[in-house]
């Protein structure tokens, strides 16, 4: 029951009107305040780039504590809006969808997209992940970028950032979160590429965007058909007219769906076009960790669960984009578990955690997709973050000694405790919440994926049950091979002993508190975030007879009204999920088993690999098998040799045989035409008034046979 | 006896054309010229515009030609008897066109090809007015009210002409 | 007196200035053809302005005024040239084309 006086509030209009409909305040805010940072940051930026600007430094300081306070301001200042939305949002109950229009972007006969924002449940939540997570990088970004030379214009970009990724996720239609998925494409590829003086950096944002290209292809093929099929690109015209368009199962809305998984696939980084990400660590670690962790890469996700009434009418296609998911998230572990740059543990930790996400979506199970969505978003932005807080002490001290090491590299680390004992111990509840150890966050969010795939295989008329069966098994081997890569990330960079360069390791330091304020925020959001979303059944074991606390199941009754029609088409074609797991055992047990399994991973993992303290290069200790994982099982390699370089070739032929032998022609030829019947009229141009006066004659003698007959 | 003397008008009008363009001396030319438009002033007379008439006389046989006769004499053409006729293709290029251009003209105008004269309003003849007012008042009036704008800028035009022949012909030394 | 035969005669002389124009290469006498153009124009003028209405010797006015003008004009333009080529034959000046 509501407080009276809080009641007396909701009753004067100030956070309802007066049928209880809920109504947001200032949305435009939200959208806004990021865009103004992005503008004054990047006027700041090129009034500094101005080539005849002294490099005293002088006002260059001043502009710079402008941006300091601008940049993570701005976001701030939309973080609060969205809070004070959702706020109202959840004293409102049951919120309606709020819908505005503000103009008419594109309108031709019957194809109109207009420029409005959709807040809705899921929506709100997700500017909450990006404004709030989005402030705490920025804030973050103050101290690690400090040193930069472009810090004004790399606070623009990540203000641009924040910008078009609330578009994606606030736009009404898919025209609208378009403009923002390839506005968030446009920042990542100016961020990963935030060192262009380095080429391998610039190529890197290169490949992201080319990569990404694919998958926009397919966003936009599938707006095409959509439009084609329903005539309606906005959410609401879709959800009310797909049911009576789209058949289950049939044919037009799997290709639309399987077009939407090809914009996914790019842009959330799944197999096959998961190659830009991991080489998207090029970029500044915070931007890893707002836009390569937390945000725009969840973009895949959110389009799928915004999707999820076409998604719930394609099983194949939701079989696809679990086996994808669950594929990936295989895949990039293995990878991981052999890797020794810091940050290409994460980035393929990133990716695996990504296919759980689409697993999750796949198995029609959209909360939980969401829920790892955003617990994902914390404990990988503090991973990430707390990683950048290593490579800046690393940096930092080897460039003390004047040492040539690379400092993102683990081999270089080891014993960092000692050190920076609060990064290290804020990383550990990361590691312990991504390897899906009760009771933080990471365990209720994939123990749900892993539950909903497990119960899916064994719904009543589960479409293809053997293969969400082999879906389940992959993705408990992946949850287990989380716990060790994850471990062993640790224990190379935090335990053991010290392996930097002499003298090096005692100028490592603790961060500053800028950087690490925003750490200890996201330890406690890693810790605690799980609980929005506690299945009953967990919570009744758990807490006993306060199983009906109130957040039990929070996030998915939250988030329902979206995605109520996906589960009624489920419920209409697959029937009650079963809730049993595939070789029996009820939630609880899985539950148990799986923290237990990772538990003794971790504990086991940090035995073992404290001993082993040598870490030398490649080869020294590995076979084979660690070779083929050590080079990502040659993924770029077989990339390179069966796509990039035929493609190469065929677009030689294109330009040496097609272009230089028949267009080039073309256009010679109508140049040479041009010069001929140039010569030819220049015959009449004798220069002689008599000449002219003929063909003037001429002239009239044609008009007045024109008008005569 | 009016047919006679159109006839006798209509013959020098014509022969003084053809004197302007096969004239030999630019003087000649200019001679025949001015003989073709008294007779044509003389046509005037006879549709009743006499007005126009003596305008034809003043203006264009007087000052206008004279002004040619200036500029002759100032360049000292008047001995040139160089034969500047085009011949061959190009004479007879300009006889098809031009034939083909009188041709239909006078298709039109023939009395077998009584299109055009068939549509005049018969009704409205101005030679009732011209009793009542004189030539000069029938002109005058849509003159100095409807067409007041103009006959400003011919005037205009006049000065700027003035102006215009000033500069060019001015030495520029 | 029927305005036919003025009309016809007016055809005439314009065919006739036409061809002056056309043949000859002597400025001055281009000159003086195209005057005799504007002369059969006038003559077609008048010879309507008595059944169509008293505008037609209005608008012969105008093309006398024109003519002046031009006359003007053009004949300091040939002087101009004359200065610069001694002469007023055109194809001794065809730098027009190039």
């Amino acid at each position: 029951m509501i407080n009276p006086h809080l009641n007396l509030f909701i009753e004067s209009g100030l956070f309802v009107d007066g049928n209880m409909n809920w109504k947001p305040i200032m949305p435009a805010i939200i959208i806004l305040a990021p865009l103004i940072g992005f503008i004054i940051n990047g006027a700041i930026s090129l009034y500094l780039n101005r080539p005849n600007v002294n490099s005293k430094g002088e006002s260059s300081n001043g502009l710079k504590r402008i941006v300091s306070v601008v940049g993570p301001g701005s976001i701030l200042a939309s973080f609060i809006v969205v809070g004070l939305n959702g706020f109202r949002m959840l004293l409102a109950g049951h919120p309606t969808t709020f819908n505005a229009n503000y103009w008419t972007w594109l309108q031709t006969s019957d194809f109109q997209v207009n420029v409005g924002i959709q807040i809705d449940t899921l929506s709100i939540v997700m500017m909450a992940v990006i404004t709030g997570v989005g402030f705490l990088i920025h804030l973050f970004s103050i101290g690690y970028m400090e040193s930069e030379k472009g810090y004004a214009r790399y606070f623009a970009y990540l203000n641009l950032f924040v910008f078009f990724m609330l578009i994606l996720v606030m736009g009404s239609s898919y025209p609208i979160m378009f403009v923002g998925w390839e506005g968030v494409g446009l920042c990542s590829y100016l961020l990963i590429g935030y060192w262009f003086e380095d080429e391998e950096k610039a190529s890197a944002g290169k490949k992201a965007f080319i990569v990404n290209r694919i998958g926009d292809l397919g966003f936009l093929l599938g707006i095409f058909l959509l439009h084609s099929a329903l005539g309606s690109v906005d959410y609401v015209g879709v959800a009310e007219n797909a049911s009576g368009v789209f058949v289950y199962g049939g044919g037009l809305v799997t290709l639309i769906t399987l077009f939407f998984l090809l914009a996914g696939v790019g842009k959330s980084a799944q197999i096959p076009l998961f190659v830009w990400l991991p080489d998207a660590m090029a970029g500044p670690t915070p931007v890893s960790a707002l836009i390569h962790a937390a945000t725009m890469v969840t973009a895949g996700v959110y389009l799928i669960v915004r999707s999820s009434v076409l998604f719930a009418m394609a099983p194949v296609t939701s079989a696809l984009v679990a086996g994808i998911g669950v594929s990936t998230a295989l895949f990039a572990a293995t990878i991981a578990c052999k890797q020794y740059d810091i940050k290409k543990v994460l980035a393929y930790s990133t990716i695996s955690q990504l296919g759980y996400m689409f697993l999750g979506v796949g198995v029609g199970a959209y909360t939980a997709g969401v829920f790892h969505l955003v617990t994902h978003a914390f404990f990988k932005a503090l991973l990430f973050l707390g990683a950048g807080a290593v490579i800046h002490s690393m940096h930092h001290a080897l460039h003390k000694v004047h040492s040539e090491d690379d400092p993102q590299d683990m081999r270089n680390m080891g014993g960092l405790r000692q050190y920076m004992p609060i990064t290290c111990f804020l990383m550990w509840i990361a590691t312990l919440a991504i390897s899906g150890v009760w009771p933080l966050s990471g365990f209720f969010s994939k123990d749900e994926i892993i539950w909903m795939t497990g119960s899916f295989a064994m719904a009543e008329s589960s479409p293809f049950p053997s293969l969400y069966k082999i879906y389940w098994v992959m993705a408990v081997a992946t949850a287990l091979m989380t716990a060790y890569y994850m471990t062993r990330f640790m224990v190379m960079t935090f335990h053991g002993k010290n392996r930097t360069v002499d003298g090096a390791g005692s100028a490592i330091h603790e961060t500053p508190k800028i950087m690490l304020i925003p750490l200890i925020i996201l330890g406690f959001l890693s810790f605690f975030g799980g609980w929005v979303n506690v299945t009953p059944h967990l919570m009744e074991s758990v807490i006993g007879g306060f199983g009906a606390l109130p957040m039990t199941d929070w996030l998915h009754h939250w988030i329902e009204p979206v995605i109520a029609e996906s589960h009624h088409i489920q419920l209409e074609n697959i029937g009650e999920t079963g809730h049993v797991s595939p070789v029996g055992g009820g939630e609880v047990f899985w539950a148990v088993l799986s923290t237990c399994a990772a538990a003794v991973l971790v504990i086991g993992t940090t035995y073992f690999k404290s001993k082993s303290l040598s870490y030398g290069v490649l080869g020294e200790d590995s076979g084979t098998i660690s070779r083929f994982l050590y080079n990502k099982w040659y993924i770029d390699e077989f990339y390179d040799k069966w796509i990039v370089k035929p493609l190469g070739q065929m677009s030689k032929f294109c330009w040496l045989k097609f272009d230089q032998g028949f267009i080039d022609r073309a256009v010679n030829l109508s140049g040479r035409s041009a010069k001929g019947i140039g010569w030819f009229g220049s015959l009449f141009h004798t220069g002689q008034v008599n000449t002219y006066a003929f063909f003037l004659t001429l002239g009239l003698l044609a008009v007045l046979i024109t008008v005569m007959f | 006896m009016d047919s006679l003397i159109y006839f006798v008008l209509a013959s020098v009008t014509v022969g003084g054309a053809l004197g302007v363009v096969f004239g030999r001396s630019p003087i000649a030319s200019l001679l025949f010229m001015i003989a073709s438009l008294g007779s044509t002033a003389g046509i005037y007379v006879m549709l009743e515009a006499h007005f126009l008439a003596a305008i034809q006389i003043i203006v264009y046989a007087g000052a206008i030609m004279v002004l040619f006769l200036f500029v002759i004499m100032l360049l000292n053409l008047g001995h040139d008897y160089k034969r500047d006729i085009r011949g061959g293709l190009a004479i007879l290029f300009a006889f098809g066109v031009t034939g083909g251009i009188g041709g239909l003209l006078a298709s039109r105008v023939m009395p077998e090809g009584t299109l055009l004269l068939n549509s005049y309003p018969t009704g409205v003849s101005i030679d009732t007015e011209i009793a009542e007012k004189g030539i000069i008042g029938v002109i005058a009036e849509p003159l100095f009210n409807e067409y007041i704008v103009a006959f400003e800028f011919t005037g205009v035009l006049l000065f700027v002409a003035i102006v215009g022949a000033l500069a060019l012909a001015k030495r520029s030394d | 007196m029927l305005p036919t035969q003025v009309l016809f005669l007016s055809a005439v002389i314009f065919v006739v200035g036409t061809l002056g124009v056309i043949v000859r290469r002597n400025a001055i006498i281009m000159f003086l053809c195209i005057e005799l153009q504007l002369n059969a124009v006038n003559m077609a003028f008048v010879a309507l302005s008595r059944y169509v209405g008293i505008e037609g010797q209005l608008f012969v006015f105008f093309v006398m005024t024109v003519a002046a003008a031009e006359a003007a004009v053009g004949l300091a333009i040939i002087i101009s040239i004359f200065r610069h080529y001694e002469s007023v034959i055109t194809d001794d000046f065809s730098f027009l084309r190039w």
